[in-house]
């Protein structure tokens, strides 16, 4: 069989004619195939409505030398999608209009439009965001209970993902979290250091920062980098063994994925955050101490000795403990989103952006409840 | 009347670092047949395949389809035989990103030649050539069954009128009755539409109830190019092997006796 594609091609024609009886006849030749259409379809449209709107009821198709179903649509759907009272047409072409005509095609949906859209809209997300908090408190509890197994089982104990947590949570972190801490100490010190040398308590620069940054910019700025940069690989890692099947793998051997995966995560969050934040107030004070001497004339010793006296202990307390909670939120949130990536691309990377937001929003509001709730805590008493 | 071939490759050598996969490869598809590639698992099946797509790179010897050498060749006239070809990747390759109608649409919409009115039209028409009811057009990749994403892929491959369509194992992962019904599939809208198809497979039902011609691949090049009755003949050991075992004689029996295709 010779194809179509080695026959010479003649564009497109849409002509129209009056035989015998007066009646106007439509004549269409040449190829109206894709290929042919492509460049000239806008032409080839408004002929075909001149032609239609000039009355031609009689068409003759038997002209074209090849068609395919984005020909034959171009002109159905300039008959107003029904084909004309006379139609001459090839046999090998007639297949292109029967399957256009069928139901399936014809007819265009339109979307209805709610006026409630926007608050049901609004209730879903409530709904979810409720239900979401509700199988964190239950992978907690889950994860709870696994600790406790552990202590009657030591031999189950996961001490390899636990080390493997920290160094990749803690130690690969150290660079990334003094270079931040070091720039918002100097930050913060350049500001206030204008404001106290308007009204003279130049001094007061030593319980700025140090009130500033132990309790508060230390801990938050830390939780920050981790949940962007831990709490993403944590869900990535989880939702990739969905992907690949490995968390299924896991089941069907009776190994508990909240205990091989979840708990050493979890653990290993809460014991190297703290230090991470003691880490970053520290080098951040380092920061804010020597933009003083530079602002300010306060010498680092000067500083180091007035710190003890204007940050009471408690603080430091304070910021080590939000960062345990912190931990366990990015954690718990993290593994949460991770486990309930479905197996393909677009959730993975839907889960990974939603578990990183949810889990920075979730530590500024822990924040907050822990400055309401210890408001009253770590000042210093004259 | 002679025709010229629609695919031509000649003297084709294929190297994967030490790893030689097509040593003087010779094989022609005329227009308007159905040709399937066999060969064991790693004979370069899918590897042939992508070469003729212009996928990978030939060592040595030329690959011309359409008439049209893909190495050397002016790339706006290479973007033109891309554009009359339709392809079926062996996982579907939807993209993952846009729903079903989107995936078939993004063809039609890359012309920047037809208006959305037509386009909706004309999406609708190829999903229901595949048997996609309109209610799973909003539907994402992820959400469908390997079949639906095959029947999906094969509208997309076939949106822009394609006269040669390259198949890669269209009936792999799918259950026996999905696979007769892909098979009847596309022999009907090779009836129909007069496609010219190329298909890797190892799927014997697949390959005794569309095939017009075999090319066997082994031993890096095509053994035998032929009707499925002279390639039985043949004595090459994977042959032999490959036709006549159990699973190859039962199949090529219900093709002796006959017996109705499921449709």
């Amino acid at each position: 069989m010779q194809p179509a594609a080695f026959k010479p091609v003649r564009d497109p024609e849409v002509q129209a004619v009056t035989i015998g009886d007066g009646a106007l006849t439509v004549q269409l030749s040449g190829a109206w195939d894709i290929r042919a259409l492509e460049s000239r379809v806008r032409a080839l449209q408004t002929s075909l409505q001149e032609a239609v709107r000039a009355g031609g009821a009689r068409w003759d198709l038997s002209r074209v030398d090849r068609l395919d179903h984005i020909g034959a649509l171009l002109v159905w759907r300039a008959w107003g999608r029904r084909r004309p009272p006379e139609l001459a047409l090839k046999d090998e072409h007639r297949t292109f209009f029967e399957s256009i005509e069928r139901p399936a095609i014809a007819g265009p949906d339109e979307a209805a439009f709610d006026p409630l859209g926007l608050l049901v809209a609004l209730g879903v997300r409530a709904i979810a965001v409720a239900r979401h908090a509700y199988w964190i408190l239950r992978l907690f509890g889950q994860v709870l209970l696994d600790a406790a197994s552990l202590v009657r089982q030591p031999v189950l104990r996961p001490w390899r993902e636990f080390s493997a947590g920290i160094y990749s949570i803690g130690g690969q972190a150290l660079g990334i979290t003094a270079m931040v801490g070091f720039l918002i100490g100097v930050v913060l010190s350049y500001l206030s250091a204008e404001q106290l040398r308007l009204v003279g308590a130049d001094s007061l620069i030593i319980n700025i920062l140090g009130i500033g940054i132990i309790r508060e910019l230390g801990p938050v700025t830390c939780a920050i980098l981790v949940a962007g940069r831990s709490g993403s690989a944590i869900t990535a890692q989880l939702g990739v063994m969905r992907v690949t099947e490995e968390l299924d793998a896991l089941s069907v051997m009776g190994i508990s994925r909240t205990l091989r995966l979840v708990l050493p995560k979890l653990a290993a969050l809460g014991v190297t955050l703290p230090l991470l934040v003691l880490w970053t107030s520290g080098v951040a004070l380092i920061g804010g101490a020597l933009s003083a001497q530079i602002e300010l004339d306060i010498s680092a010793q000067q500083f180091l000795s007035g710190l003890p006296g204007a940050v009471p202990a408690v603080n430091l307390w304070l910021g080590v403990g939000k960062g345990v909670v912190f931990g366990a939120l990015i954690g718990l949130i993290a593994c949460h989103f991770g486990l309930r990536i479905q197996p393909n691309t677009a959730s993975l990377a839907a889960g990974t952006t939603r578990s990183v937001v949810s889990s920075i929003t979730a530590v500024i509001v822990a924040d907050a409840i822990f400055a309401v709730l210890f408001s009253d805590v770590g000042w210093e008493l004259r | 009347m002679k025709a010229e071939p629609i695919v031509e490759v000649s003297g084709l050598w294929t190297e994967f670092g030490d790893h030689l996969v097509h040593r003087d490869l010779n094989l022609a598809v005329m227009p308007g047949e159905v040709v399937s590639l066999v060969g064991g698992s790693g004979s370069g099946k899918t590897t042939l395949l992508r070469q003729m797509l212009g996928l990978e790179r030939p060592k040595r010897g030329s690959i011309r389809v359409f008439g049209v050498p893909l190495r050397g060749s002016d790339p706006e006239l290479l973007a033109r035989i891309r554009r009359r070809w339709g392809v079926l990747f062996q996982h579907g390759a939807l993209y993952s990103a846009l729903d079903v109608f989107d995936n078939v649409a993004l063809p039609l919409r890359e012309l920047h030649a037809f208006d959305e009115d037509l386009i909706r039209d004309a999406v609708m028409l190829k999903l229901d050539t595949v048997g996609i009811e309109r209610r799973h057009a909003g539907r994402m990749p992820f959400d469908l069954s390997g079949g639906m994403v095959k029947r999906v892929a094969l509208a997309r491959a076939l949106v822009l009128e394609p006269e040669l369509l390259f198949l890669d194992e269209p009936t792999a992962g799918l259950d026996p009755d999905r696979s007769d019904a892909f098979v009847a599939l596309i022999r009907e809208l090779h009836l129909k539409l007069h496609l010219t198809v190329v298909m890797a497979t190892h799927d014997l039902d697949t390959l005794v109830s569309v095939s017009d011609r075999v090319a066997v691949l082994a031993d890096q090049r095509v053994v035998i190019c032929d009707e499925l009755r002279e390639v039985v003949r043949c004595e090459h050991p994977f042959i032999r092997n490959f036709f006549l075992g159990e699973r190859g004689l039962r199949a090529l029996s219900a093709m002796r006796a006959g017996a109705p295709q499921p449709v």
